[in-house]
């Protein structure tokens, strides 16, 4: 991986690291758990699994602090989960039930989170990077010092809208990280196939944005890397890229038939890159927690994760009346 | 446009020799095929279509064939690609493009709506936009709000665009070629739920597949079908049920249902419409149910009407009513009450009967 190896990273504390394991530790079992759920036929339609990309929204949730925004794409468990959302709200969702964080309304690509900041994951590629651009302007507005983490891929950086949004964005100097999560495919299409430039980092110095690329695959990495742009935002220096150099181990969503990538790249990456294991190797080799321990928290998120698959099958439909509802205000649709 | 061989399925499976089946998606790659063997001028590309194919396999084989420089991937930039599709039609080439969904349209409608819909007009038919622009709309596989859409009233609203909905192999085959040849840009929508098999409206049935439908004997070769011609699937005298792509299928299912002799005739093209063929059905049957998947307010359902009143209140015994899609976002977990099904459409097929 032609990324930035990691700056320093002395200064991560045990307690911190065992965090950072936790955390992506619980987005690989629950996306696992969905895989399956799905599988079994209670999950329908689109469901995009984060599974090999926990470093990066977990590194960047490392540097956000209370009151900070995301918003992001339609592969958005991870990052849901990684903010604090409710496993069982989510996988609830993925079933479309009631218990779910969008009533079942949204499925697995739109939930959101006002307690949690969480402005949505986002279907339609490339839809949400103004929409962070907007969220960061009122918070410039409001002057309350804080940050949106606006998440897409390498395939929506070819979207029209965000060159449009990195031009405002600029041009009004708003705090928003814009984060590119580089995992190599849009959809079954590789990056060379689709993009002039691979270097997507590089792409708003036009705009006089600073990026820089960094290695998606080690969380301290994407911490430090996550920790100077955001630096760069609360001092008021306007808007910062981070191209996070990444790898996704599952099909594209469900339905894939993975006839665009071969099984030895996967599993190399797997093998050699997996940002779990490497930090599971950095507690063990530090000391700082033992084989028991981290069986410990292993078993731990496996109970999380159990009772979130729970709730979602035990959740009710959502009542039939809903599907009139939430569409506008105070008027009811004209055909219902 | 060279003279069709056929108007309707029933003539086409008599044939036999020159037929191969096909699934839809297979008669849409076939079409491909056959246009970009006919015509170099033609090109294919968009999202993920060239190497791998497409996602619903509609352009699979095409690049190893054709070569990267008439079959090719282009970046998740709808507006771009429409745009330079324009361009390139305006000089000379005949691009055929897919939206790899209808719902992923809206960053290109700009582009449709001013440049491709309007350059004929735009330059006293100096230039013009020979483009074709296939997307998959549709429910039916649980795609929700962002990947279930049926958007063909934002197409037949704007003066310039034709707009085809085949709902069967044989006509994605034929309309498609005939989209290909046409001079003016075309809006090609593919309802995703018949891509693999015909369906009927019964979601909790066994999935069917076309290898067991006369449909899906599709010509061999170059058989375009004329755009605007509509097909009466079930002949009756009852009431008229006007429908296209997947409610063609619905609609049949539902006449069965109710027991009423109903005359089904699948629109095919929206823009240029079969006015003729409605007219002469409505009048001798004096009853009109319309059937679409689409919201209902603005829909396409609604310019029928007008036509219909327009043209046949003299013999209407009842009003005409119209089946849709609710006008809420297309539901996650609800598709099934937004889908108008077979059970609503009995319902207003016995209503137009009783009125
Ligand atoms: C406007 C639009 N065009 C196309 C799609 C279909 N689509 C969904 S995801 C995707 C690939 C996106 O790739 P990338 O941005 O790299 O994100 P990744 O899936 O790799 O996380 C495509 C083409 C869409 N949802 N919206
Ligand atoms: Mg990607």
């Amino acid at each position: 991986m032609a990324a930035r190896k990691g700056k320093k990273i002395s200064n991560v504390s045990a307690e911190d690291l065992t965090a950072y394991y936790r955390d992506m530790l619980l987005i690989r079992r629950f996306e696992e758990k969905a895989g399956q759920l799905y599988g079994m036929g209670l999950i329908g339609g689109f469901c995009h699994l984060y599974i090999g990309q926990e470093a990066v929204v977990v590194g960047l949730e490392a540097a956000a602090e209370e009151g900070d925004k995301r918003v992001t794409s339609y592969r958005d468990h991870g990052h849901m989960l990684a903010c604090g959302m409710d496993p069982k709200g989510v996988m609830a969702e993925l079933t479309g039930r009631e218990g779910g964080y969008s009533k079942g309304k949204g499925g697995s690509m739109h939930m959101f989170s006002k307690e949690k900041h969480f402005y949505g994951g986002h279907g339609i590629v490339g839809a949400q990077v103004p929409i962070g651009a907007g969220l960061a302007f009122a918070d410039k507005y409001k002057e309350n010092g804080r940050v949106t983490f606006t998440y897409f891929g390498d395939g929506a950086s070819n979207q029209g809208q965000v060159y449009e949004t990195f031009n405002m964005a600029a041009l009004w100097s708003l705090p928003v990280v814009f984060v590119i999560e580089n995992n190599q495919y849009a959809m079954g299409t590789a990056q060379k196939r689709s993009t002039s430039t691979p270097e997507i980092h590089t792409r708003g110095e036009a705009f006089g944005i600073p990026g820089e690329a960094v290695d998606g695959m080690d969380v301290l990495a994407v911490r430090a890397a996550g920790e100077t742009a955001v630096a760069h935002c609360r001092a008021g220096k306007g808007p910062y890229i981070l191209e996070v150099k990444t790898y996704r181990y599952r099909g594209h969503s469900m339905s894939d038939p993975a006839k665009y990538r071969t099984r030895e790249e996967v599993q190399k990456m797997r093998e050699e890159r997996d940002a779990i294991e490497h930090v599971r190797q950095m507690l063990l080799d530090g000391k700082h927690a033992s084989e028991d321990d981290l069986k410990a928290i292993d078993k731990d998120i496996k109970d999380i994760v159990n009772k979130a698959a729970e709730f979602a099958k035990e959740s009710p439909e959502p009542a039939l009346d809903e599907l009139w509802s939430d569409i506008y205000a105070d008027t009811a649709p004209q055909n219902a | 446009m060279p003279k069709c061989r056929r108007t309707s399925c029933a003539s086409a499976t008599r044939r036999g020799s020159d037929m191969a089946r096909m699934t839809m998606v297979e008669a849409i790659r076939d079409a491909h095929d056959v246009a970009m063997g006919r015509d170099d001028k033609v090109v294919v590309f968009g999202e993920d279509v060239g190497y791998f194919g497409g996602v619903f396999r509609c352009t699979a084989g095409l690049q190893a064939k054709y070569g990267p420089s008439r079959c090719f991937d282009a970046p998740i930039s709808e507006s771009g690609i429409v745009g330079a599709a324009v361009g390139m039609a305006a000089y000379g080439l005949k691009p055929c493009v897919e939206i790899q969904f209808a719902d992923y349209m809206y960053p290109a409608y700009d582009q449709i709506v001013s440049e491709a819909a309007r350059l004929r007009y735009r330059s006293a038919g100096e230039f013009t936009c020979p483009i074709v622009i296939r997307m998959p709309t549709g429910g039916g596989i649980f795609g929700g709000q962002t990947h279930s859409q049926s958007p063909e009233a934002l197409f037949t609203h704007v003066a310039g665009l034709k707009t085809v909905v085949p709902s069967n192999p044989q006509d994605a085959k034929g309309l498609l070629l005939a989209a290909i040849d046409d001079p003016d840009p075309v809006i090609f929508l593919e309802p995703k739920r018949l891509y693999n098999g015909p369906f009927d409206g019964h979601h909790d049935r066994p999935v069917e597949s076309w290898k067991t439908s006369p449909l899906s004997e599709v010509e061999e070769g170059w058989c375009p079908i004329p755009l605007g011609r509509a097909n009466v699937v079930r002949e009756g005298g009852d009431l008229t049920v006007l429908a296209y792509g997947t409610m063609v299928h619905v609609a049949l299912a539902a006449v069965a249902e109710s027991g009423t002799d109903a005359e089904v005739i699948d629109l095919r093209t929206l823009i240029p419409l079969d006015v003729d063929a409605i007219v002469a059905s409505v009048r001798r049957t004096g009853r009109c149910l319309i059937v679409h998947e689409a919201t209902l307010t603005s829909g396409f359902g609604a310019e029928l009407a007008a036509l219909v009143q327009r043209n046949c209140f003299w013999h209407l015994e009842a009003p005409v009513l119209r089946v849709a899609g609710w006008d809420t976002p297309y539901p996650h977990a609800q598709e099934w009450h937004y889908f108008p099904g077979p059970a609503r459409i009995v319902e207003n097929i016995r209503a137009v009967m009783e009125a």
